[in-house]
């Protein structure tokens, strides 16, 4: 379809930073020197004094930024996945996460999507070291709609927030009546037989899986997952009682991520087959973006596969 | 300084070295060498120089205090309960499971704790990010930081030292507590960060080298920073590890260990002697 809006999350994520700012007196941006990739710059040009590079210093960073938040600034953070999540982890883990400061972590360039940049800039654990930190919050947007609305809500949240977005234009999947809520996950489409649940840009290609197996007469029911911690524990039982298997769907390693922590819930609640879409445990590599996202198996076909898989593991 | 400041000055320091005994001592383990080389600095700036408040530790424009090199909390926690902030009894419960003394500073566990700290070289830049609050509420409060010699080694000190010279914020004063041990050694036979004071220079401080043992030398590099406009302040101590307790001092193995019962009373009469002479 010609006229689908294609926006990359990170683009929504500048721009909702603007709005906050407008409203938000107390309002701070810092970057790591990636101010027009992460698209912070968009609030930069709106508010040059209450924006503040850090330079390329991920780990400083953090710390710049518990100190304003302990203060009382509302202070969002922003680098690339991999230096945010992974540079930066213990920083995030001792000097945000430990005394549970109110610091929104806004780390673009996620997952495989990346592209021609190659693996040492594909980040595809950063859910996985996130998860692992208590009380850190964790969202992963699947289109401009939704992300504008994380930022938002993570703005309102109390401690520490992970917002994950893409360097991808993505189709947009919600339209303006869509209502965003940290911790819940959302059914885009009921079935019977099986329940893909997917998150970030994903999300799209799980709606083609839906259509997939709909023509092969099997009734999928979709979830969007945008809040990977705290995880709707609600949502993934009533998945796996009413379709007795599920499928997740993610840009990030199948170790630590959605799929795991799906699998988590299911295996102490409600034991049903679970397989995982995503990033087989290897590094990503160069190439365009959508082409990568083909030879990873992170695509309509695969979900679809993957389904039928599922369903046939039932006993 | 007025005889009568620095005696009582003197007390609290003596007192804040009873306090990191007291509690090393009870919890069996922790870290006194480099506890009580910064006694003095805290006898300095919670009983004479920081605007803080013990019927209101949260208030917003207080002066911070954040404990870079945390594995000293013994001596902040000491500091903050001879200074009113909790009771001087609980510093016996230190590192005990049920305390609200944790083994490394948390803020929102220990009434006057600003930071949560104690994975070196992160409470510089928390420190920085206050400095940068500051600025913003128009110098509303100045920030201290402790780091360690040891603690330098780290590369996020100098992400820190290089920002916050970058950025000018002359609201941040950093005190190195320059003992020249570390526990596998001294500086230089480790991974020497020296020369400390050209570093600090490099990234923009304002540098000011002194004995961290006099009240003198303390009160006036803290008001040499006060008055510094565009830089902050780096101020190198030159301290003794284990200062105050003469069997502790010089010592790299009382880096992280606690004295047996008979080395606490040893520890405890030198305190008491010293005490008693000051109260004359």
């Amino acid at each position: 379809m010609a006229d689908v809006i294609k926006t990359a999350t990170r683009d929504a994520y500048g721009k909702a930073l603007v709005e906050l700012g407008q409203t938000d007196d107390k309002l701070i941006v810092l970057d790591a020197d990636l101010a027009a990739a992460t698209k912070t710059g968009i609030f930069k040009k709106a508010n040059p004094d209450r924006f503040v590079d850090c330079g390329i210093a991920e780990a400083n960073m953090i710390g710049v930024a518990a100190g304003l938040a302990s203060a009382g600034f509302t202070v969002f953070a922003s680098s690339f996945a991999m230096f945010a999540a992974g540079r930066a982890f213990e920083q995030i883990r001792n000097s945000l996460g430990y005394p549970h400061i109110n610091v929104k972590i806004g780390a673009t360039h996620a997952g495989i999507s990346v592209g021609e940049d190659g693996a040492s800039h594909q980040c595809c654990e950063d859910i996985g070291l996130m998860r692992t930190i208590p009380g850190m919050t964790i969202l992963n947007p699947a289109d401009d709609i939704e992300a504008r609305l994380a930022v938002f809500a993570a703005a309102k949240a109390t401690g520490p927030v992970y917002m994950r977005f893409g360097r991808l234009a993505v189709p947009r999947v919600f339209d303006d009546s869509y209502r965003f809520e940290i911790g819940k996950g959302v059914y885009l489409n009921r079935g019977a037989d099986v329940t893909i649940i997917a998150t970030g840009l994903l999300v799209e290609r799980a709606i083609a899986a839906v259509e997939l197996l709909k023509a092969q007469g099997i009734s999928a029911a979709l979830i969007n997952m945008a809040t990977i911690k705290p995880i709707d524990r609600d949502i993934i039982m009533d998945a796996a009682k009413t379709t007795g298997c599920i499928v997740t769907a993610e840009e990030h390693n199948i170790i630590g991520g959605l799929g795991s922590a799906v699998a988590e819930v299911t295996a102490e609640c409600c034991p049903v087959p679970v397989l995982r879409v995503g990033v087989q445990d290897v590094f990503g590599r160069s190439g365009p973006a959508l082409e990568l996202l083909e030879k990873f198996g992170l695509n309509a076909e695969n979900i679809a596969a993957k389904a039928k898989a599922a369903i046939a593991l039932k006993k | 300084m007025e005889p009568t400041k620095k005696q009582q000055l003197s007390v609290a320091a003596c007192q804040i070295r009873q306090g990191i005994i007291e509690g090393v001592f009870n919890a069996k383990s922790g870290h006194p060498g480099g506890s009580l080389s910064i006694a003095d600095l805290l006898a300095y700036l919670y009983f004479a120089e920081m605007n803080v408040d013990p019927a209101d530790p949260k208030k917003a424009d207080r002066d911070r205090l954040v404990l870079s090199k945390g594995h000293a909390a013994p001596a902040l926690y000491a500091a903050l309960a001879y200074r009113g902030f909790f009771p001087v009894e609980d510093l016996k419960t230190l590192r005990k499971t049920d305390s609200y003394l944790q083994g490394h500073p948390n803020m929102n566990s220990v009434p006057g704790v600003d930071m949560s700290t104690g994975s070196l070289g992160q409470g510089v830049s928390a420190a920085a990010g206050l400095a940068l609050a500051s600025k913003r509420l128009n110098d509303a409060f100045r920030v201290y930081a402790i780091l360690g010699d040891g603690e330098l080694e780290e590369g996020q000190v100098w992400e820190a030292a290089m920002f916050s010279g970058s950025k000018k914020l002359d609201m941040l004063t950093v005190f190195v507590d320059y003992n020249n041990l570390q526990i596998d050694g001294s500086l230089a036979d480790v991974n020497s960060p020296e020369p400390i004071d050209e570093k600090f220079a490099a990234f923009g401080f304002h540098v000011i080298t002194i004995d961290g043992h006099d009240f003198d030398a303390i009160e006036a590099a803290v008001g040499e920073a006060k008055s510094v406009k565009g830089q902050p302040t780096a101020v190198i101590m030159k301290t003794v590890k284990g200062k105050g307790v003469s069997f502790m001092e010089n010592q790299v193995g009382w880096h992280g260990s606690a004295p047996n019962a008979d080395q606490y009373n040893e520890a405890m009469r030198e305190l008491d002697a010293r005490l008693a002479g000051l109260k004359g």
